[in-house]
C-alpha cells in the first residue's frame, strides 16, 4: 500500500473545497452547469482517495465493498426516479446524510482515540459529538417524514396539538441537559445520555415535519437540505477534517438560501420555518366579497382565441405535472410558435414541489429553457400580453395578494394574470388552491374558466389548433 | 324555445341580431333558431351561411313574430311590426325608451315583454351586454378612419426622400368608450392625438391610450353615479370654449363623441371654432344623430363649409361587424336570463328588471337609478415626508443596529477564544468563512437550476463518508461495532454521491436552448 503524507492529505483536500465551490457556483447558469457537475465528480473522487490513502485507515475490503454495493443502488435510483419524484428522492437523500453524521458521531464516540484527550479538549469533542449527533437525527427522520408525505405515504395535513410549542422546547431543554451530562462523562459512560437524545431528536425531527402542510413541502424540503450540510459540518468539526466542515458549511448556506426563497415567495417568515408547524395561517378580518361571475369556454372557443393572439403566456402550476400534461403543452407550443406568435412560460418560485421543479419538469418536455422566465422577468410584459393560460396553478396567480389585505396570502408575490388581455384557466373544478383562499381573478371580466383534466384539454385544443 | 330573427326594416339599418356564429351560439345555448329571408344581405351574410349554421329560414316576418317566443332586432320596432307581434313575446332590441313613449304603450297593451338593449344598466357585470359600448366602440374606430379619408394628409409623420411630413394632430372632445376608440386608432395611425373630457377620472385611461389629456383650470369634475357626464357651470364652459380655440387654430381632425342619455347632445364646437379652422380640416360628428356636438352638423350629411372645413355627419356602421358584436352582446344577455333549459324573467335580477321596459302589460321605465361604480373610499391621509431623510434616518438606524450586532458578535467571538482549544478556533474560522463563500455563491444560482442545485449539494454532502472511511478498522476483534457503522455510514452516503451526481447529470441534459 502506498501511503499519502498528511500534509499532501490536506493539500488535496483543499483543492476538493475548491472543486466544489467551483461546482455550485458552475449553476450560475445553465451553459456551465454541466462544467459544474464535472468538478463535483472530480473534487468527490480526489477527497475520497486521499482520505483512503491517507495514514491509519484500515479496512479496505469493507469500504470497497460498501461503496460498490452503493454505486449500483445510487446508479439504479437516480436513473430510474421520475422527474415528478424528485422531491422524494432528494429528501430520502438527506436522510441518508443525517444517518451518516449519526453513525460517524457514534463511531467517534466510539473510536478509543477519542479518550486518549483530555481536559477542553475532551469535552468539547463530546459536545461536537452530541451536537452531531443531534443535528443528524433531526434530518434523518424529518426527511423520512418528508418524503413520506411527498409519496403520499403519510397524510399531508399537518398534525397540529396544543402545546407542542411547549413539548419541543421541554424536548430541547431536555436534550441540553443530557449533553451535559454527556460531555462530563468518564469513558463510554454517557453511551445511554446518547442514545436517548438521538431518540428524542429523532422524535423532534419527526413532530417538526408532521406539523407542516402538504403545500408548504417545498420549504421544508430545503430546510432539510441545509440541516443536511449542517450534520455534515457537525462531522467535521467532531474529526478534525476542514474538507467537511466547508463542503458542509456550502451545502448548509445553500439549502438556507432556498428557505429563503421560498419563504419570501410564500410570503412567510423564515423564523417561523425554523421552528416548524408553519402550515396553518389565520385570515384576519372579513374577506372583501367578490364581484361579478365566473365564466367558462370551451375548447374551440380557446383555440381560436390562440389563433388570434399575437402572444401567449403559460403559466404551468404543480397540476400540469400531475396530469403530465407538459408534452401535448409544448407540442401547442410549437405549432403556435410556427404561426408566428410569442409563446413563453411564466413560472412562480413555488410552482411544484421543489425550489426549481417546474423548470425541470418542463425541461424534461424538450421546453428551451430560454422561454421560460421567472416571475420578474415576464411579470412586466403581462400587461402587453394577450392570451395567458394558467394551468394547474391557483394560489400563485391570486390577485388578493396584492389588493385584499384581508387574504391570508396578501403580500405573496404573484404572477400579474390578470393584467393580460385574456386569461384562459384550465381547472379541474372551481376548489381553492393550497393555501384554501377563493380566488378572485376567476370572477374578473377578463377571465375564463376551462374545466376539465390538464392534459386532456390541452390535447383537445391541440386538436382544434390542427384543424 | 324558439328565437327568431326578422329582417330589418329601416332602410339606413345595415345590421342584422344575428350571424352565423352567434346562431351556432345560440343553438348551443338550446335554442332552435329561425330567420327571416334575406335578413342578413345587407350585413354581407346570406341565407347559405345561415342554413349552414343550423338556423331554418323563414319568409315572413309575420311568422317570425308570430311563432317565436324571442325575437331578437336591431332597430326599435315600428308600429306595423308591433302588429304582428304575439301575447308573451320577448323581443330584444335598441328601443330608446325616454323618446318612445307611445311604443312603449303598444308594446305593453299587446303584452309583448321588451327589453331594451339601450337600457342595460353600465355595472360591471353587464358589460358584456352593453350594446352602447360595443357599437361606440366602432363608431370610435370608424370616425377616425373616415375623418382621415376627408382628410387630405398622411395621419403620421414621415421623413422621406421627398421631404417631410409633419404628423396630423386629431382632437378626440370626450373619452367614453367612442372616444378611447377614437384615441387609440388615432394613435395607432401614427397621428398627434389631444382628448378633453370633464371628468377627470378618465385622465389616466385617455393618457394610457397615447393622448394627451387636455383640462381647464377650473376645478369642477363632471363625473356622474350614472357613468355618464354631467352639464357643467357656466364659468367652467366659458374656460372650455376658450381651450377648444386655441385647438381650433392648431388641430387637423376633430371628433366629437358627448352624449346624454335621453337629452339632445351638448353643443359644444360652435361656428366660430369651425370659423378658426385651416381649411381642409375635418370634423367627424359621432353626436350628429341626436343633434350634433357641434353647431353646423347636419345629420347623415357630408359637406364642405365655406373656409374648407368638411363636417361629418354620417358614419359607415360597419355592418358586419357591429352584427357579430351586437349579436354577441344578445347571446350574453339569453345566457344570463338561463338560457333555453332554465328560461327566466327574473325581474330581480338588476339588469332584466331595468332593461325590461314593458312587462306583463305594464311599462316599467324609468327604473331607479343604480350607481355605476361602488363609491371609491378616499384613500387615508398619508404624511408625505421627504424621502431623503426618511433614507438617511433609516441608514442611521441601521448602522446603529450593524455597530451593536458587530459588538455582540465579537463579544462572543472573543468569549469563545478564551475556552476553546486553538485547534478548535482553527476549524471554526474555516467554518464560518465556507459559509460566507457558500452564499455568495448560491445566490448567483439561476432560479431555475435550483432542483439541479439540491440534487448535486446532496451529492457533496455525501462527503460525509470521509467520517466512515477514518473509522473503518482492519481488526474487527476490538471494533466491531464501529466497523458496522462506519460501514454502513459508507453505504448511505456513498448512494447519496452517486446517485446525486448521476441524477443532477441527467436533469442538466434536459436543459436545451
Amino acid at each position: 500500500m502506498i501511503f499519502i503524507e498528511k500534509e499532501i492529505q490536506t493539500a488535496a483536500y483543499l483543492f476538493a473545497s475548491i472543486l466544489f465551490i467551483l461546482s455550485l457556483g458552475g449553476l450560475s447558469s445553465q451553459e456551465s452547469a454541466k462544467r459544474g457537475v464535472f468538478y463535483g465528480i472530480v473534487g468527490m473522487a480526489i477527497a475520497v482517495l486521499a482520505t483512503v490513502l491517507g495514514k491509519g485507515v484500515e479496512g479496505h475490503v469493507y469500504i470497497i465493498g460498501a461503496i460498490s454495493v452503493a454505486a449500483i443502488i445510487g446508479t439504479l435510483l437516480a436513473r430510474k426516479v421520475e422527474m415528478t419524484s424528485m422531491p422524494q428522492l432528494v429528501a430520502i437523500l438527506h436522510s441518508f446524510v443525517g444517518l451518516a453524521a449519526v453513525l460517524v458521531g457514534f463511531g467517534s464516540y466510539l473510536d478509543p482515540a477519542t479518550h486518549t484527550l483530555s481536559g477542553t479538549e475532551h469535552t468539547i469533542h463530546l459536545v461536537e459529538v452530541f451536537i452531531g449527533v443531534f443535528i443528524g437525527a433531526i434530518t434523518f427522520t424529518g426527511s423520512i417524514v418528508a418524503w413520506g408525505k411527498l409519496e403520499g405515504k403519510i397524510m399531508s395535513k399537518p398534525l397540529l396539538y396544543p402545546g407542542r410549542h411547549a413539548v419541543n422546547i421541554l424536548m430541547l431543554l431536555a436534550s441540553i441537559v443530557l449533553g451535559v451530562l454527556f460531555a462530563g462523562a468518564e469513558g463510554l459512560d454517557g453511551m445511554m445520555y446518547l442514545y436517548i437524545m438521538t431518540a428524542i431528536a429523532g422524535f423532534i425531527g419527526v413532530m417538526l415535519v408532521m406539523a407542516i402542510g402538504g403545500a408548504d413541502m417545498p420549504v421544508v424540503v430545503s430546510m432539510l437540505n441545509s440541516y443536511s450540510g449542517w450534520a455534515a459540518s457537525a462531522a467535521g468539526f467532531m474529526l478534525g477534517n476542514d474538507l467537511l466542515i466547508v463542503t458542509g458549511a456550502l451545502v448548509g448556506s445553500s439549502g438556507a438560501i432556498l428557505s429563503i426563497i421560498m419563504c419570501e415567495a410564500m410570503n412567510r417568515s423564515f423564523f417561523s420555518v425554523i421552528l416548524g408547524g408553519f402550515g396553518t395561517v389565520k385570515s384576519s378580518g372579513e374577506a372583501t366579497a367578490i364581484e361579478g361571475e365566473v365564466t367558462a369556454l370551451n375548447h374551440e372557443e380557446v383555440a381560436d382565441l390562440l389563433k388570434e393572439a399575437r402572444s401567449v403566456v403559460i403559466v404551468p402550476g404543480y397540476g400540469m405535472a400531475v396530469a403530465k400534461a407538459q408534452y401535448p403543452i409544448y407540442e401547442m407550443v410549437k405549432i403556435l410558435q410556427k404561426a408566428g406568435k410569442k409563446v413563453r412560460f411564466a413560472i412562480h418560485p413555488v410552482a411544484g414541489r421543489l425550489p426549481g421543479h417546474m423548470n425541470v419538469l418542463l425541461a424534461e418536455a424538450n421546453v428551451p429553457y430560454d422561454i421560460v422566465l421567472e416571475m420578474d422577468e415576464i411579470n412586466e410584459d403581462l400587461p402587453e400580453t394577450d392570451v395567458v393560460m394558467v394551468i394547474g396553478a391557483n394560489d400563485v396567480v391570486n390577485p388578493g395578494a396584492q389588493d385584499d389585505p384581508s387574504s391570508p396570502i396578501y403580500g405573496m408575490p404573484v404572477i400579474e394574470a390578470w393584467k393580460a388581455e385574456k386569461v384562459i384557466i384550465m381547472k379541474r373544478s372551481m376548489s381553492v388552491g393550497y393555501a384554501g383562499v377563493e380566488n378572485p381573478l376567476f370572477y374578473k371580466p377578463n377571465a375564463e374558466m376551462l374545466y376539465g383534466d390538464a392534459k386532456d384539454s390541452v390535447e383537445k385544443i391541440l386538436g382544434f389548433l390542427k384543424a | 324555445m324558439k328565437v327568431g330573427i326578422p329582417s330589418e326594416i329601416f332602410p339606413n339599418e345595415l345590421r342584422v341580431a344575428a350571424t352565423p356564429k352567434t346562431v351556432k351560439r345560440l343553438q348551443k345555448q338550446g335554442f332552435e333558431v329561425y330567420i327571416q329571408h334575406n335578413a342578413g344581405l345587407k350585413a354581407n351574410f346570406s341565407d347559405k351561411d345561415f342554413e349552414e349554421a343550423g338556423a331554418k329560414i323563414v319568409a315572413t316576418a309575420a311568422d317570425i313574430y308570430g311563432k317565436s317566443d324571442i325575437v331578437l332586432k336591431v332597430k326599435e320596432p315600428a308600429m306595423e311590426e308591433v302588429d304582428m307581434m304575439k301575447e308573451g313575446l320577448v323581443m330584444l332590441s335598441y328601443l330608446w325608451p325616454a323618446q318612445n313613449q307611445p311604443l312603449l304603450q303598444k308594446l305593453a297593451d299587446k303584452k309583448v315583454n321588451a327589453i331594451a338593449m339601450d337600457a342595460i344598466p353600465r355595472i360591471s357585470r353587464a358589460q358584456k351586454m352593453d350594446v352602447l359600448s360595443s357599437m361606440a366602440n366602432i363608431a370610435g374606430y370608424r370616425s377616425v378612419i373616415e375623418g382621415s379619408f376627408y382628410f387630405g394628409r398622411f395621419l403620421n409623420g414621415q421623413i422621406t426622400a421627398a421631404g417631410k411630413v409633419e404628423p396630423a394632430k386629431v382632437l378626440v372632445i370626450g373619452a367614453g368608450v367612442a372616444g378611447l376608440a377614437a384615441i387609440g386608432a388615432a394613435n395607432s395611425l401614427g397621428a398627434i392625438v389631444r382628448a378633453f373630457d370633464t371628468r377627470k377620472e378618465v385622465a389616466e385611461q385617455i393618457e394610457s391610450m397615447g393622448a394627451q389629456f387636455l383640462t381647464v383650470e377650473i376645478n369642477e369634475d363632471g363625473a356622474t353615479a350614472s357613468g355618464y357626464s354631467k352639464e357643467m357651470s357656466k364659468a367652467f364652459i366659458e374656460a372650455e370654449m376658450k381651450l377648444f380655440l386655441e385647438q381650433a387654430k392648431e388641430v387637423d381632425i376633430v371628433i366629437t363623441t358627448a352624449q346624454i342619455p335621453g337629452r339632445p347632445a351638448p353643443k359644444l364646437w360652435m361656428d366660430y371654432h369651425v370659423a378658426a379652422m385651416k381649411p381642409g380640416s375635418v370634423i367627424v360628428d359621432l353626436a350628429a344623430s341626436t343633434g350634433g356636438n357641434c353647431d353646423l352638423t347636419r345629420n347623415g350629411e357630408v359637406y364642405t363649409t365655406d373656409n374648407g372645413v368638411t363636417m361629418v355627419g354620417k358614419l359607415n356602421q360597419l355592418p358586419t361587424q357591429a352584427s357579430q358584436l351586437y349579436g354577441n352582446n344578445l347571446c350574453h344577455l339569453l345566457d344570463d336570463m338561463g338560457k333555453a333549459e332554465k328560461w327566466k324573467i327574473d325581474m330581480e335580477d338588476a339588469v332584466v328588471s331595468r332593461a325590461m321596459v314593458t312587462y306583463n302589460g305594464k311599462i316599467n321605465w324609468p327604473p331607479a337609478p343604480l350607481p355605476v361604480s361602488p363609491t371609491k373610499t378616499k384613500a387615508a391621509e398619508v404624511v408625505v415626508e421627504d424621502p431623503k431623510i426618511v433614507s438617511e434616518r433609516k441608514n442611521k438606524k441601521e448602522a446603529k443596529s450593524m455597530v451593536i450586532k458587530l459588538g455582540v458578535i465579537g463579544a462572543l467571538l472573543l468569549a469563545m477564544g478564551q475556552f476553546a482549544p486553538g485547534e478548535f478556533m482553527q476549524h471554526f474560522t474555516v467554518f464560518v468563512l465556507a459559509v460566507f463563500i457558500g452564499w455568495q455563491v448560491i445566490w448567483n444560482v439561476s432560479h431555475s437550476l435550483h432542483t439541479p442545485l439540491m440534487a448535486i449539494t446532496n451529492a457533496i454532502s455525501g462527503i460525509i463518508i470521509v467520517g466512515g472511511l477514518l473509522q473503518t478498522k482492519a481488526d474487527l476483534s476490538s471494533s466491531l461495532v464501529m466497523t458496522v457503522l462506519a460501514s454502513v455510514a459508507i453505504l448511505v452516503a456513498s448512494i447519496n454521491i452517486v446517485g446525486g451526481f448521476v441524477v443532477t447529470h441527467r436533469m442538466l441534459k434536459m436543459f436545451k436552448k
